[in-house]
């Protein structure tokens, strides 16, 4: 009989909760009792709320058992686990998972699915492919697929990336870059992070197609270093890519030379905005640069570049593949395609859910999140990170659509939804905000370095009941300052949660005090 | 105290590894942080001159990035993520937790442990989260904190 394939996830989310462990005694049982088992450490699915989520292949379909701890090996081997068997902790067919099924798995179709450091897995499952359509097809064809797609950046700009990726092919320049931004910094994403633990060669695959497209020979991929598990990963796929001519000199004997360097970023959350990275990139304080020039006419190291997130680059194969028009026709009006979303914070099912724009914020919450963690009622849900808004209860039936979002004073962001449940206490949340800011500002612009400190101040004396009118009114023209004239989006958009706090849950100012 | 001596050789290697190229500063720094778990003033020194950078360039890069601490931290380092996401499953009291359990604010060392703050572990989904020693922990409770403290102290 031949080894029996058991899946159990390398990823930061499945290893916190002890996926390790779990892989380790999984080893020992099978030898312990004589099995034969080919043991694969795949990305997770997403469904970080099961994890670890170990599975079985039996008969060429996979049969998932969710929240294994290492004690409950022992008792699934003899319940027959390289068959599929009967357990508790047996969910069914992982294809038959409702949370899996439901979702429009464009981008992370492979995530979960492949083992990420198995080139052969990954040219099993379309790897390359979209790479060797553009060597063949050229570069005008790659720039008229992204254009059609519609694709919009996925780190929370939303700019169109066949205009960004036009320019910088029009842009004529001895030296280009691709820079992809992997600094996910907001509270309540790490889909960047399950993309590249999960198919990291996918990502390779993205960066070489973006660089043949504009006319790049140098990628750079900018990680945080919050992420040690993802760089251990990026750097074997690197290397694998490197190794058998998918990276450097004449890639696959098509006279494009492509390669990537890996570089790590240093705490900094205000890196995550591109000119920021662009400094760090170029090994200097990570401080926003005035804009004009754009980086896809003045980038790194003054030369035309493409700044993507992750996801952005990563959604391109199967554009390549299946054509712009495909993903053009998922999604609402001007936000086309798929994202990501990230259930984060108190609820239930937490985890990662792509599926097209036009889902409501409700449906994630309830269908896939199944509400709070804590069984409490929703109070309030952050989306879009530290600079998103906090919507209440009371908008959840609102359609994730980029331009619905603005329409409210929300962001969509990089698809980060912070569920909080009615024990929060909003004014605290407002005061993080202009703290945090404080804490991250480049300090380049005075509204964002001294006006997140003023901010912290003037919430302090509101919940201290320190005339709290006047220092409404004085933090309201405040936020209009920050959000009027700070160069980029930390100091401009901090206001967003702080106005939403004000809007919707002034009364949490007065009560406070209380629960301190 | 021992750690306060600089490993100057391991330090010039790093920078030859990374072909003393200047644009790599934060790689180095970071190489350097890795290994020795801070920067010495006299690290400064040192990178600006294998680097040919100014002593002032070297500073403003340690200065600007949480990453390069200036002091020696403890044998063990301890974060405990305080965004919005963990926020939202009780890290506000895990923080106190543990600074009650290490007697020690943040940024600050006792018993060879240091505790710091951190903003995202990209674990929201499995909040709250802390890392420990380079490792991401998720649900953490202060019951589980206790346990993973336990054994990082056994570890040493």
């Amino acid at each position: 009989m031949s080894a029996a394939k058991i899946y159990v996830p390398r990823e930061t989310s499945a290893v916190s909760v002890g996926a390790d462990e779990v892989a380790l005694e999984i080893a020992r049982e099978a030898k312990r009792t004589n099995t034969n088992i080919q043991l694969i450490r795949n990305g997770s699915w997403g469904a970080s709320w099961l994890e670890p989520l170990v599975e079985v292949e039996v008969d060429g379909a996979r049969i998932a058992y969710g929240n294994v701890s290492n004690a409950d090996v022992a008792e699934l081997f003899a319940a027959g686990l390289v068959e599929g068997g009967d357990h508790a902790r047996r969910l069914g067919p992982t294809m038959e998972i409702d949370y899996l099924i439901k979702q429009d798995r464009w981008t992370f179709w492979r995530c979960g699915l492949i083992n990420p450091l198995s080139l052969e897995d990954f040219r099993l499952h379309q790897g390359f492919n979209a790479l060797e359509k553009a060597l063949a097809e050229g570069p005008e064809s790659v720039l008229d697929a992204v254009a059609e797609s519609g694709l919009r950046g996925r780190g929370g700009a939303g700019f169109p990336t066949g205009i960004k990726w036009r320019t910088v092919a029009d842009t004529n320049a001895a030296q280009k870059y691709i820079a992809c931004n992997a600094d996910e910094g907001d509270s309540g994403t790490f889909s960047d992070r399950m993309l590249m633990e999960g198919d990291p060669l996918g990502l390779i695959e993205s960066m070489a197609i973006a660089g043949f497209a504009v006319g790049a020979s140098k990628g750079y991929i900018y990680l945080r270093s919050e992420y040690p598990l993802t760089h251990a990963i990026l750097s074997r796929a690197l290397d694998l890519a490197r190794n058998n001519g998918w990276l450097g000199a004449n890639i696959q004997d098509s006279g494009f030379d492509f390669d990537i360097e890996l570089h790590l970023g240093a705490g900094s959350y205000v890196c995550g905005e591109e000119t920021a990275m662009l400094e760090s990139l170029e090994g200097k304080k990570g401080i926003v640069r005035y804009k004009p020039p754009l980086p896809a006419h003045e980038g790194l190291f003054g030369k035309p570049t493409v700044v993507n997130n992750v996801v952005t680059l990563a959604s391109v194969p199967n554009v390549i593949n299946l054509g712009g028009k495909r993903y053009s026709e998922m999604g609402v009006n001007r936000s086309k395609g798929t994202l990501a979303f990230q259930l984060a914070g108190n609820i239930k099912r937490g985890g990662l859910v792509e599926k097209s724009f036009g889902v409501t914020l409700r449906e994630l919450i309830e269908d896939w999140g199944g509400g709070t963690a804590s069984g409490r009622r929703v109070k309030a849900v952050q989306v879009g990170g530290p600079l998103g808004a906090y919507l209440t209860a009371g908008q959840l039936d609102i359609t994730l659509d980029y331009e619905a979002f603005v329409e409210i004073g929300a962001m969509i962001g990089h698809g980060g939804i912070v569920v909080f449940d009615d024990t929060v206490d909003m004014a605290q949340q407002a005061r993080f905000a202009m703290e945090f800011c404080a804490i991250e500002s480049c300090g380049k612009c005075t509204p964002c370095r001294i006006g997140s400190t003023r901010g912290v101040e003037v919430i302090d004396r509101m919940i201290a009941g320190e005339d709290r009118e006047g220092n409404y009114d004085l933090l309201v023209e405040l936020c209009d300052t920050m959000e009027d004239a700070s160069l980029c989006a930390m100091g401009g958009m901090t206001p967003y949660p702080v106005r939403s706090v004000l809007n919707h849950f002034a009364e949490d100012f007065a009560s406070s005090r209380d629960k301190q | 105290m021992e750690k306060a001596n600089v490993d100057k050789e391991t330090n010039s290697e790093i920078v030859r590894q990374f072909g003393a190229r200047p644009e790599l500063l934060v790689q180095i720094l970071q190489a350097i942080v890795m290994r020795a778990g801070w920067i010495a003033e006299e690290t400064i020194l040192q990178l600006a001159a294998e680097l040919n950078l100014s002593r002032a360039d070297v500073h403003g890069v340690v200065s600007y990035y949480h990453d390069f601490r200036t002091e020696a931290p403890g044998a063990h380092i301890v974060k405990v993520c305080q965004a919005e996401a963990c926020q939202a499953m009780g890290s506000r009291a895990l923080t106190d937790h543990a600074r009650s359990l290490l007697g020690t604010e943040l940024h600050g060392t006792n018993d060879d442990v240091t505790l710091e703050p951190v903003y995202c572990l990209g674990n929201c989904a499995c909040a709250p989260a802390v890392m420990i020693n380079g490792k991401t922990h998720g649900r953490v409770d202060s019951g589980r904190f206790d346990e993973l403290v336990g054994v990082m102290k056994e570890g040493a």
